[in-house]
Protein backbone atom coordinates (compact mmCIF):
# COMPACT_ATOMS: atom_id res chain seq x y z
CA UNK A 1 0.00 0.00 0.00
CA UNK A 2 1.15 3.52 -0.77
CA UNK A 3 1.80 6.19 1.82
CA UNK A 4 0.73 9.81 1.75
CA UNK A 5 4.31 10.93 1.24
CA UNK A 6 4.30 8.93 -1.99
CA UNK A 7 2.20 11.61 -3.63
CA UNK A 8 5.27 12.81 -5.40
CA UNK A 9 3.83 14.61 -8.40
CA UNK A 10 4.63 18.29 -8.05
CA UNK A 11 1.09 19.21 -9.07
CA UNK A 12 -2.14 17.31 -8.58
CA UNK A 13 -3.79 16.01 -11.73
CA UNK A 14 -6.16 18.96 -11.90
CA UNK A 15 -3.28 21.36 -12.30
CA UNK A 16 -1.02 19.35 -14.55
CA UNK A 17 -2.14 21.60 -17.35
CA UNK A 18 -2.62 19.10 -20.14
CA UNK A 19 -5.78 18.00 -21.84
CA UNK A 20 -7.93 19.56 -24.53
CA UNK A 21 -8.75 23.30 -24.31
CA UNK A 22 -6.37 23.68 -21.38
CA UNK A 23 -5.89 27.41 -21.93
CA UNK A 24 -9.41 27.87 -20.56
CA UNK A 25 -10.54 24.54 -19.12
CA UNK A 26 -8.48 23.64 -16.08
CA UNK A 27 -10.14 20.34 -15.27
CA UNK A 28 -13.10 18.03 -15.76
CA UNK A 29 -14.48 16.23 -12.74
CA UNK A 30 -17.32 13.81 -12.14
CA UNK A 31 -18.41 12.48 -8.79
CA UNK A 32 -20.94 9.80 -7.93
CA UNK A 33 -22.67 9.44 -4.57
CA UNK A 34 -23.41 5.88 -3.43
CA UNK A 35 -24.69 4.26 -0.25
CA UNK A 36 -24.58 0.66 0.85
CA UNK A 37 -27.99 -0.99 1.25
CA UNK A 38 -28.77 -2.25 4.74
CA UNK A 39 -27.00 0.58 6.56
CA UNK A 40 -28.48 3.91 7.66
CA UNK A 41 -27.06 7.06 6.09
CA UNK A 42 -24.13 8.50 8.01
CA UNK A 43 -25.97 11.07 10.13
CA UNK A 44 -27.89 8.14 11.67
CA UNK A 45 -25.01 5.69 11.81
CA UNK A 46 -23.95 4.55 15.26
CA UNK A 47 -20.21 4.64 15.90
CA UNK A 48 -19.90 0.93 15.46
CA UNK A 49 -21.81 0.86 12.15
CA UNK A 50 -19.63 3.65 10.91
CA UNK A 51 -16.52 1.69 11.73
CA UNK A 52 -17.88 -1.47 10.14
CA UNK A 53 -18.69 0.47 6.98
CA UNK A 54 -15.29 2.14 6.89
CA UNK A 55 -13.29 -1.05 7.16
CA UNK A 56 -15.56 -2.97 4.81
CA UNK A 57 -15.46 -0.24 2.17
CA UNK A 58 -11.72 0.19 2.54
CA UNK A 59 -11.14 -3.54 2.02
CA UNK A 60 -13.52 -3.66 -0.94
CA UNK A 61 -11.91 -0.68 -2.67
CA UNK A 62 -8.37 -1.94 -2.14
CA UNK A 63 -9.29 -5.45 -3.33
CA UNK A 64 -11.16 -4.13 -6.36
CA UNK A 65 -8.00 -2.90 -8.04
CA UNK A 66 -9.52 0.42 -9.15
CA UNK A 67 -6.06 1.54 -10.24
CA UNK A 68 -2.61 -0.10 -10.55
CA UNK A 69 -1.50 1.41 -7.24
CA UNK A 70 -3.95 2.71 -4.66
CA UNK A 71 -3.26 4.71 -1.54
CA UNK A 72 -5.72 4.63 1.33
CA UNK A 73 -5.56 7.37 3.95
CA UNK A 74 -7.27 6.82 7.28
CA UNK A 75 -8.39 10.37 7.94
CA UNK A 76 -9.05 9.77 11.60
CA UNK A 77 -5.33 9.10 12.01
CA UNK A 78 -4.04 11.71 9.56
CA UNK A 79 -2.61 15.02 10.80
CA UNK A 80 -4.20 18.40 10.12
CA UNK A 81 -1.59 19.25 7.51
CA UNK A 82 -2.02 15.92 5.74
CA UNK A 83 -5.76 16.44 5.54
CA UNK A 84 -5.30 20.00 4.31
CA UNK A 85 -2.84 18.73 1.71
CA UNK A 86 -5.50 16.39 0.34
CA UNK A 87 -7.99 19.25 0.18
CA UNK A 88 -5.55 21.44 -1.73
CA UNK A 89 -4.99 18.60 -4.21
CA UNK A 90 -8.76 18.25 -4.65
CA UNK A 91 -8.72 14.68 -3.39
CA UNK A 92 -11.08 15.24 -0.45
CA UNK A 93 -13.69 17.89 0.35
CA UNK A 94 -13.29 20.47 3.08
CA UNK A 95 -16.10 18.93 5.20
CA UNK A 96 -14.46 15.51 4.90
CA UNK A 97 -11.20 16.95 6.19
CA UNK A 98 -12.92 18.65 9.10
CA UNK A 99 -15.30 15.82 10.05
CA UNK A 100 -14.90 13.35 12.89
CA UNK A 101 -15.17 9.60 13.21
CA UNK A 102 -14.14 6.65 11.07
CA UNK A 103 -13.58 7.88 7.53
CA UNK A 104 -10.98 7.83 4.81
CA UNK A 105 -10.07 8.26 1.20
CA UNK A 106 -8.65 5.98 -1.46
CA UNK A 107 -6.50 7.69 -4.08
CA UNK A 108 -4.99 6.29 -7.27
CA UNK A 109 -1.29 6.89 -7.77
CA UNK A 110 -1.85 9.31 -10.63
CA UNK A 111 -4.45 11.13 -8.48
CA UNK A 112 -7.14 10.93 -11.16
CA UNK A 113 -9.32 8.76 -8.92
CA UNK A 114 -10.33 9.41 -5.35
CA UNK A 115 -12.98 7.65 -3.33
CA UNK A 116 -14.11 9.24 -0.10
CA UNK A 117 -15.42 6.79 2.47
CA UNK A 118 -18.02 8.00 5.00
CA UNK A 119 -18.37 11.55 3.75
CA UNK A 120 -21.99 12.75 3.47
CA UNK A 121 -22.69 9.45 1.70
CA UNK A 122 -21.00 6.11 2.35
CA UNK A 123 -19.07 6.50 -0.89
CA UNK A 124 -18.21 9.53 -2.96
CA UNK A 125 -16.36 8.47 -6.10
CA UNK A 126 -14.47 11.10 -8.03
CA UNK A 127 -12.52 11.11 -11.26
CA UNK A 128 -10.64 14.26 -12.15
CA UNK A 129 -8.63 14.99 -15.30
CA UNK A 130 -7.06 18.12 -16.63
CA UNK A 131 -8.59 19.90 -19.59
CA UNK A 132 -11.95 19.16 -21.13
CA UNK A 133 -12.30 15.37 -20.99
CA UNK A 134 -15.79 14.72 -19.69
CA UNK A 135 -16.51 11.61 -21.76
CA UNK A 136 -13.22 9.99 -20.77
CA UNK A 137 -13.89 10.87 -17.15
CA UNK A 138 -17.39 9.40 -17.30
CA UNK A 139 -16.14 6.20 -18.92
CA UNK A 140 -13.54 5.77 -16.18
CA UNK A 141 -15.83 6.50 -13.24
CA UNK A 142 -18.62 4.36 -14.67
CA UNK A 143 -16.21 1.43 -14.87
CA UNK A 144 -15.06 1.94 -11.29
CA UNK A 145 -18.69 2.15 -10.17
CA UNK A 146 -19.45 -1.12 -12.01
CA UNK A 147 -16.52 -2.81 -10.30
CA UNK A 148 -17.55 -1.67 -6.83
CA UNK A 149 -21.17 -2.50 -7.52
CA UNK A 150 -20.26 -6.09 -8.33
CA UNK A 151 -19.00 -6.37 -4.75
CA UNK A 152 -21.41 -4.11 -2.90
CA UNK A 153 -25.18 -3.80 -2.82
CA UNK A 154 -25.93 -0.11 -3.38
CA UNK A 155 -29.16 1.44 -2.08
CA UNK A 156 -31.30 1.84 -5.19
CA UNK A 157 -34.98 2.65 -5.69
CA UNK A 158 -36.92 2.07 -8.92
CA UNK A 159 -38.45 5.54 -8.80
CA UNK A 160 -35.72 7.56 -7.08
CA UNK A 161 -32.61 5.81 -8.42
CA UNK A 162 -29.48 5.79 -6.26
CA UNK A 163 -30.51 6.88 -2.78
CA UNK A 164 -28.44 9.56 -1.09
CA UNK A 165 -28.46 11.17 2.34
CA UNK A 166 -29.42 14.52 0.84
CA UNK A 167 -32.33 14.42 -1.62
CA UNK A 168 -30.58 17.01 -3.81
CA UNK A 169 -28.21 14.25 -4.96
CA UNK A 170 -30.72 11.44 -5.41
CA UNK A 171 -31.20 9.73 -8.78
CA UNK A 172 -27.95 9.47 -10.66
CA UNK A 173 -25.97 10.83 -7.71
CA UNK A 174 -23.83 12.56 -10.30
CA UNK A 175 -22.14 15.90 -10.15
CA UNK A 176 -20.35 17.01 -13.27
CA UNK A 177 -17.99 19.94 -12.68
CA UNK A 178 -15.81 21.79 -15.10
CA UNK A 179 -13.25 24.25 -13.78
CA UNK A 180 -12.71 27.22 -16.02
CA UNK A 181 -10.21 30.06 -16.06
CA UNK A 182 -12.06 33.15 -17.25
CA UNK A 183 -9.81 36.17 -16.62
CA UNK A 184 -10.70 38.05 -19.82
CA UNK A 185 -14.45 37.90 -19.17
CA UNK A 186 -13.74 39.27 -15.72
CA UNK A 187 -11.55 42.06 -17.08
CA UNK A 188 -14.13 43.25 -19.62
CA UNK A 189 -16.92 43.00 -17.02
CA UNK A 190 -18.97 40.26 -18.66
CA UNK A 191 -18.52 37.55 -16.06
CA UNK A 192 -21.80 38.30 -14.27
CA UNK A 193 -23.66 37.53 -17.48
CA UNK A 194 -22.07 34.09 -17.57
CA UNK A 195 -23.19 33.47 -13.99
CA UNK A 196 -26.74 34.52 -14.73
CA UNK A 197 -26.90 32.38 -17.87
CA UNK A 198 -25.54 29.41 -15.93
CA UNK A 199 -28.05 29.92 -13.16
CA UNK A 200 -30.88 30.09 -15.68
CA UNK A 201 -29.79 26.63 -16.77
CA UNK A 202 -29.89 25.42 -13.17
CA UNK A 203 -26.13 25.15 -13.02
CA UNK A 204 -24.13 26.09 -9.96
CA UNK A 205 -21.10 28.37 -10.16
CA UNK A 206 -18.55 27.93 -7.41
CA UNK A 207 -14.96 28.77 -6.55
CA UNK A 208 -11.79 26.68 -6.61
CA UNK A 209 -12.69 24.38 -3.76
CA UNK A 210 -16.32 23.67 -4.52
CA UNK A 211 -19.33 24.19 -2.33
CA UNK A 212 -19.24 27.30 -0.20
CA UNK A 213 -16.01 28.70 -1.58
CA UNK A 214 -15.57 32.04 -3.30
CA UNK A 215 -14.31 32.25 -6.82
CA UNK A 216 -10.72 33.42 -6.47
CA UNK A 217 -8.23 34.23 -9.18
CA UNK A 218 -10.88 34.05 -11.91
CA UNK A 219 -11.36 30.29 -11.50
CA UNK A 220 -14.92 29.12 -11.68
CA UNK A 221 -16.37 25.69 -11.22
CA UNK A 222 -19.57 25.08 -13.14
CA UNK A 223 -21.64 22.07 -12.14
CA UNK A 224 -25.06 20.51 -12.57
CA UNK A 225 -27.59 20.60 -9.77
CA UNK A 226 -30.40 18.37 -10.99
CA UNK A 227 -29.67 14.67 -10.55
CA UNK A 228 -33.18 13.22 -10.82
CA UNK A 229 -34.89 12.78 -14.16
CA UNK A 230 -31.88 13.29 -16.38
CA UNK A 231 -29.50 10.49 -17.30
CA UNK A 232 -25.75 10.75 -16.81
CA UNK A 233 -25.23 10.88 -20.58
CA UNK A 234 -27.77 13.68 -21.02
CA UNK A 235 -26.06 15.83 -18.40
CA UNK A 236 -22.59 15.19 -19.82
CA UNK A 237 -23.78 15.81 -23.36
CA UNK A 238 -25.30 19.13 -22.33
CA UNK A 239 -22.05 20.19 -20.70
CA UNK A 240 -19.81 19.06 -23.49
CA UNK A 241 -21.80 20.32 -26.43
CA UNK A 242 -23.82 23.20 -25.08
CA UNK A 243 -22.65 24.83 -21.90
CA UNK A 244 -18.87 24.65 -21.92
CA UNK A 245 -18.19 25.39 -25.63
CA UNK A 246 -20.31 28.54 -25.36
CA UNK A 247 -18.41 29.81 -22.36
CA UNK A 248 -15.07 28.95 -23.98
CA UNK A 249 -16.06 30.88 -27.08
CA UNK A 250 -17.14 33.83 -24.97
CA UNK A 251 -13.81 33.91 -23.13
CA UNK A 252 -11.90 33.58 -26.42
CA UNK A 253 -13.81 36.54 -27.83
CA UNK A 254 -13.05 38.53 -24.71
CA UNK A 255 -9.35 37.68 -25.01
CA UNK A 256 -9.32 38.76 -28.66
CA UNK A 257 -11.06 42.00 -27.76
CA UNK A 258 -8.51 42.75 -25.06
CA UNK A 259 -5.63 41.96 -27.41
CA UNK A 260 -6.94 44.06 -30.26
CA UNK A 261 -8.48 47.01 -28.51
CA UNK A 262 -6.86 47.30 -25.12
CA UNK A 263 -3.36 46.02 -25.81
CA UNK A 264 -1.52 48.44 -23.55
CA UNK A 265 -3.93 47.97 -20.64
CA UNK A 266 -3.69 44.22 -21.04
CA UNK A 267 0.10 44.29 -21.22
CA UNK A 268 0.16 46.46 -18.13
CA UNK A 269 -2.06 44.02 -16.19
CA UNK A 270 -0.10 40.89 -17.01
CA UNK A 271 3.34 42.43 -16.63
CA UNK A 272 2.33 44.12 -13.41
CA UNK A 273 1.34 40.70 -12.11
CA UNK A 274 4.69 39.26 -13.13
CA UNK A 275 6.51 42.23 -11.59
CA UNK A 276 4.73 41.86 -8.28
CA UNK A 277 5.33 38.13 -8.15
CA UNK A 278 9.03 38.66 -8.90
CA UNK A 279 9.55 41.40 -6.35
CA UNK A 280 7.04 41.11 -3.51
CA UNK A 281 8.32 40.12 -0.07
CA UNK A 282 4.98 39.21 1.52
CA UNK A 283 2.24 37.41 -0.39
CA UNK A 284 -1.11 36.05 0.81
CA UNK A 285 -2.54 33.00 -0.94
CA UNK A 286 -5.45 35.02 -2.35
CA UNK A 287 -3.14 37.61 -3.85
CA UNK A 288 -1.04 34.86 -5.39
CA UNK A 289 -4.09 33.29 -7.01
CA UNK A 290 -5.10 36.65 -8.40
CA UNK A 291 -1.62 37.44 -9.75
CA UNK A 292 -1.00 33.97 -11.14
CA UNK A 293 -4.35 34.19 -12.90
CA UNK A 294 -3.22 37.31 -14.77
CA UNK A 295 0.19 35.79 -15.43
CA UNK A 296 -1.45 32.68 -16.86
CA UNK A 297 -3.56 34.86 -19.15
CA UNK A 298 -0.43 36.70 -20.30
CA UNK A 299 1.33 33.46 -21.17
CA UNK A 300 -1.66 31.96 -22.98
CA UNK A 301 -2.18 34.97 -25.20
CA UNK A 302 1.52 35.22 -25.96
CA UNK A 303 2.28 38.50 -24.19
CA UNK A 304 4.64 36.87 -21.68
CA UNK A 305 7.14 34.48 -23.16
CA UNK A 306 9.71 33.65 -20.49
CA UNK A 307 7.42 31.81 -18.06
CA UNK A 308 5.94 28.39 -18.81
CA UNK A 309 2.46 27.20 -17.91
CA UNK A 310 3.79 24.19 -16.06
CA UNK A 311 5.59 26.36 -13.51
CA UNK A 312 2.53 28.55 -13.11
CA UNK A 313 0.38 25.49 -12.42
CA UNK A 314 2.87 24.18 -9.89
CA UNK A 315 3.02 27.52 -8.16
CA UNK A 316 -0.77 27.52 -7.83
CA UNK A 317 -0.62 24.38 -5.77
CA UNK A 318 2.70 24.60 -3.99
CA UNK A 319 2.08 28.07 -2.58
CA UNK A 320 -1.09 26.97 -0.83
CA UNK A 321 -0.81 26.80 2.90
CA UNK A 322 -0.39 23.07 3.54
CA UNK A 323 1.89 22.50 0.56
CA UNK A 324 4.09 25.42 1.50
CA UNK A 325 4.49 24.02 4.99
CA UNK A 326 5.25 20.60 3.59
CA UNK A 327 8.01 22.00 1.34
CA UNK A 328 9.47 23.95 4.25
CA UNK A 329 8.89 21.04 6.56
CA UNK A 330 7.68 23.28 9.40
CA UNK A 331 4.60 25.06 10.62
CA UNK A 332 4.34 28.60 9.29
CA UNK A 333 2.04 31.35 10.50
CA UNK A 334 1.17 34.91 9.54
CA UNK A 335 3.90 37.03 7.98
CA UNK A 336 6.44 34.22 8.25
CA UNK A 337 4.19 32.16 5.99
CA UNK A 338 3.57 35.07 3.63
CA UNK A 339 7.30 35.74 3.43
CA UNK A 340 8.04 32.07 2.70
CA UNK A 341 5.42 32.12 -0.05
CA UNK A 342 6.92 35.24 -1.66
CA UNK A 343 10.39 33.79 -1.43
CA UNK A 344 9.35 30.51 -3.03
CA UNK A 345 7.72 32.38 -5.94
CA UNK A 346 10.74 34.66 -6.44
CA UNK A 347 12.92 31.58 -6.72
CA UNK A 348 10.57 29.87 -9.16
CA UNK A 349 10.45 32.94 -11.36
CA UNK A 350 14.22 33.26 -11.31
CA UNK A 351 14.19 36.66 -9.70
CA UNK B 1 -46.76 40.26 6.80
CA UNK B 2 -48.63 40.52 3.53
CA UNK B 3 -52.41 40.47 3.79
CA UNK B 4 -54.64 38.49 1.47
CA UNK B 5 -55.92 40.58 -1.47
CA UNK B 6 -59.49 39.46 -0.79
CA UNK B 7 -59.76 39.28 3.00
CA UNK B 8 -57.75 40.18 6.11
CA UNK B 9 -56.05 36.86 6.67
CA UNK B 10 -52.29 36.55 6.15
CA UNK B 11 -51.48 35.74 2.52
CA UNK B 12 -49.74 32.41 2.11
CA UNK B 13 -50.23 31.98 -1.63
CA UNK B 14 -48.16 34.31 -3.79
CA UNK B 15 -48.54 34.33 -7.52
CA UNK B 16 -47.08 36.33 -10.35
CA UNK B 17 -49.09 36.32 -13.53
CA UNK B 18 -47.98 37.79 -16.80
CA UNK B 19 -50.92 38.85 -18.93
CA UNK B 20 -50.37 40.67 -22.24
CA UNK B 21 -46.86 41.49 -21.15
CA UNK B 22 -48.04 43.02 -17.87
CA UNK B 23 -46.86 41.58 -14.58
CA UNK B 24 -49.55 41.07 -11.95
CA UNK B 25 -48.90 39.93 -8.43
CA UNK B 26 -51.52 38.21 -6.33
CA UNK B 27 -51.34 37.47 -2.63
CA UNK B 28 -54.02 35.25 -1.19
CA UNK B 29 -54.75 33.27 1.90
CA UNK B 30 -55.25 29.56 1.49
CA UNK B 31 -59.06 29.73 1.74
CA UNK B 32 -59.45 32.45 -0.87
CA UNK B 33 -57.00 30.73 -3.18
CA UNK B 34 -58.95 27.51 -2.90
CA UNK B 35 -62.34 29.23 -3.30
CA UNK B 36 -61.37 31.16 -6.39
CA UNK B 37 -59.30 28.39 -7.97
CA UNK B 38 -56.59 30.89 -8.54
CA UNK B 39 -54.32 28.44 -10.24
CA UNK B 40 -53.74 29.27 -13.88
CA UNK B 41 -55.68 26.64 -15.76
CA UNK B 42 -54.22 26.95 -19.22
CA UNK B 43 -50.52 26.82 -18.40
CA UNK B 44 -48.22 23.92 -19.16
CA UNK B 45 -48.64 20.91 -16.96
CA UNK B 46 -45.26 21.03 -15.25
CA UNK B 47 -45.77 24.59 -14.02
CA UNK B 48 -49.28 23.73 -12.99
CA UNK B 49 -47.96 20.82 -10.98
CA UNK B 50 -45.28 22.96 -9.45
CA UNK B 51 -47.81 25.55 -8.35
CA UNK B 52 -50.18 22.96 -6.97
CA UNK B 53 -47.37 21.56 -4.94
CA UNK B 54 -46.32 25.00 -3.86
CA UNK B 55 -49.84 25.78 -2.68
CA UNK B 56 -50.10 22.45 -0.93
CA UNK B 57 -46.78 22.90 0.78
CA UNK B 58 -47.76 26.29 2.14
CA UNK B 59 -51.37 25.62 2.97
CA UNK B 60 -50.99 23.13 5.74
CA UNK B 61 -53.44 20.94 3.84
CA UNK B 62 -50.67 18.46 3.25
CA UNK B 63 -50.60 15.68 5.78
CA UNK B 64 -47.47 16.71 7.63
CA UNK B 65 -46.58 13.29 8.82
CA UNK B 66 -45.47 12.91 12.39
CA UNK B 67 -44.51 9.32 11.77
CA UNK B 68 -40.97 8.36 12.59
CA UNK B 69 -39.00 5.88 10.50
CA UNK B 70 -38.99 2.41 12.03
CA UNK B 71 -35.53 1.74 10.76
CA UNK B 72 -33.61 4.97 11.50
CA UNK B 73 -35.99 6.87 13.76
CA UNK B 74 -36.10 10.25 12.01
CA UNK B 75 -39.28 12.27 11.54
CA UNK B 76 -40.14 14.64 8.71
CA UNK B 77 -39.42 17.54 11.09
CA UNK B 78 -35.91 16.14 11.72
CA UNK B 79 -35.29 16.09 8.01
CA UNK B 80 -36.55 19.63 7.56
CA UNK B 81 -34.17 20.74 10.24
CA UNK B 82 -30.90 19.39 8.87
CA UNK B 83 -31.67 18.52 5.26
CA UNK B 84 -30.43 14.95 5.53
CA UNK B 85 -32.42 11.75 5.49
CA UNK B 86 -31.56 8.97 7.90
CA UNK B 87 -31.78 5.84 5.78
CA UNK B 88 -32.92 4.49 2.40
CA UNK B 89 -36.37 3.60 3.80
CA UNK B 90 -37.13 7.31 4.36
CA UNK B 91 -37.60 7.78 0.64
CA UNK B 92 -40.65 5.50 0.76
CA UNK B 93 -41.93 6.73 4.11
CA UNK B 94 -41.79 10.40 3.14
CA UNK B 95 -42.43 9.97 -0.57
CA UNK B 96 -45.42 12.32 -0.59
CA UNK B 97 -43.66 15.07 1.33
CA UNK B 98 -40.46 14.70 -0.66
CA UNK B 99 -42.03 14.94 -4.09
CA UNK B 100 -42.49 18.73 -4.28
CA UNK B 101 -39.02 19.29 -2.81
CA UNK B 102 -37.49 16.97 -5.37
CA UNK B 103 -39.28 18.73 -8.19
CA UNK B 104 -37.89 22.04 -7.10
CA UNK B 105 -34.37 20.72 -6.67
CA UNK B 106 -34.28 18.78 -9.92
CA UNK B 107 -35.88 21.05 -12.52
CA UNK B 108 -39.17 19.20 -12.21
CA UNK B 109 -37.62 15.72 -12.26
CA UNK B 110 -39.54 13.14 -10.25
CA UNK B 111 -38.36 9.81 -11.64
CA UNK B 112 -34.90 8.40 -12.06
CA UNK B 113 -33.55 8.14 -15.56
CA UNK B 114 -30.08 6.78 -16.06
CA UNK B 115 -27.83 4.08 -14.70
CA UNK B 116 -29.31 1.08 -12.90
CA UNK B 117 -27.07 -1.23 -10.90
CA UNK B 118 -26.59 -4.62 -12.55
CA UNK B 119 -27.76 -6.46 -9.47
CA UNK B 120 -30.76 -4.78 -7.94
CA UNK B 121 -31.68 -7.61 -5.61
CA UNK B 122 -33.77 -10.27 -7.37
CA UNK B 123 -35.93 -7.91 -9.44
CA UNK B 124 -33.02 -6.34 -11.28
CA UNK B 125 -34.53 -6.87 -14.71
CA UNK B 126 -37.91 -5.46 -13.69
CA UNK B 127 -36.30 -2.35 -12.24
CA UNK B 128 -34.19 -1.82 -15.30
CA UNK B 129 -37.27 -2.18 -17.48
CA UNK B 130 -39.11 0.45 -15.46
CA UNK B 131 -36.28 2.90 -15.81
CA UNK B 132 -35.96 2.17 -19.53
CA UNK B 133 -39.67 2.71 -19.98
CA UNK B 134 -39.45 6.05 -18.24
CA UNK B 135 -36.63 7.03 -20.54
CA UNK B 136 -38.55 5.95 -23.66
CA UNK B 137 -41.62 7.90 -22.58
CA UNK B 138 -39.52 10.99 -22.08
CA UNK B 139 -37.90 10.59 -25.49
CA UNK B 140 -41.35 10.20 -27.00
CA UNK B 141 -42.53 13.44 -25.43
CA UNK B 142 -39.47 15.17 -26.80
CA UNK B 143 -39.93 13.74 -30.29
CA UNK B 144 -43.55 14.92 -30.31
CA UNK B 145 -42.49 18.34 -29.14
CA UNK B 146 -39.90 18.51 -31.91
CA UNK B 147 -42.57 17.29 -34.36
CA UNK B 148 -40.39 14.35 -35.31
CA UNK B 149 -43.32 12.01 -35.86
CA UNK B 150 -41.33 9.28 -37.54
CA UNK B 151 -39.16 8.95 -34.45
CA UNK B 152 -42.22 9.26 -32.22
CA UNK B 153 -43.93 6.35 -33.98
CA UNK B 154 -40.87 4.16 -33.51
CA UNK B 155 -40.64 5.10 -29.84
CA UNK B 156 -44.34 4.38 -29.33
CA UNK B 157 -43.79 0.90 -30.75
CA UNK B 158 -40.78 0.32 -28.49
CA UNK B 159 -42.84 1.39 -25.47
CA UNK B 160 -45.67 -1.00 -26.38
CA UNK B 161 -43.13 -3.78 -26.83
CA UNK B 162 -41.48 -3.04 -23.47
CA UNK B 163 -44.84 -2.92 -21.71
CA UNK B 164 -45.82 -6.32 -23.14
CA UNK B 165 -42.75 -8.07 -21.71
CA UNK B 166 -43.78 -7.01 -18.23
Amino acid sequence: MMKLSDLTQPAGEWLRGGGPMNDIVISSRIRLARNVAGFPFLSRCARQDRQVLESRLRDTILAAGISPKTLYVDLQQASDIERQLLVERHLISKPHAAAEGARGVAVSEDETVSIMVNEEDHLRLQVLRSGLQLEEVWEQINRIDDTLESKLDFAFHPRFGYLTACPTNVGTGIRVSVMLHLPALKLIGEIEKVFRAAKDMHLAVRGLYGEGTEATGDFYQISNQATLGKSEEEIIHEFKHLVIPKIIEYEQQARRLLLNERTVQLDDKVHRALGTLRCARLLSSEEVLFLLSHLRLGVHIGRIKDVDIRSINEMFLLTQTAHLQKIQNRKLEGDVRRAARAEYIRKRLGA
Amino acid sequence: MIKCDLCDNPATVHMTEIKNGKKMEKHLCEQCAAKHEMLPSKSHTPINELLTNFVLAHSGLQSQTTQSCQSCGITWADFRQNGLLGCPADYDLFEKELTPLLQRAHEGGTHHSGKVPARVGTDGSATRRMVDLGKLRKELARAVEAEDYEKAAKLRDSIKEAEKIG
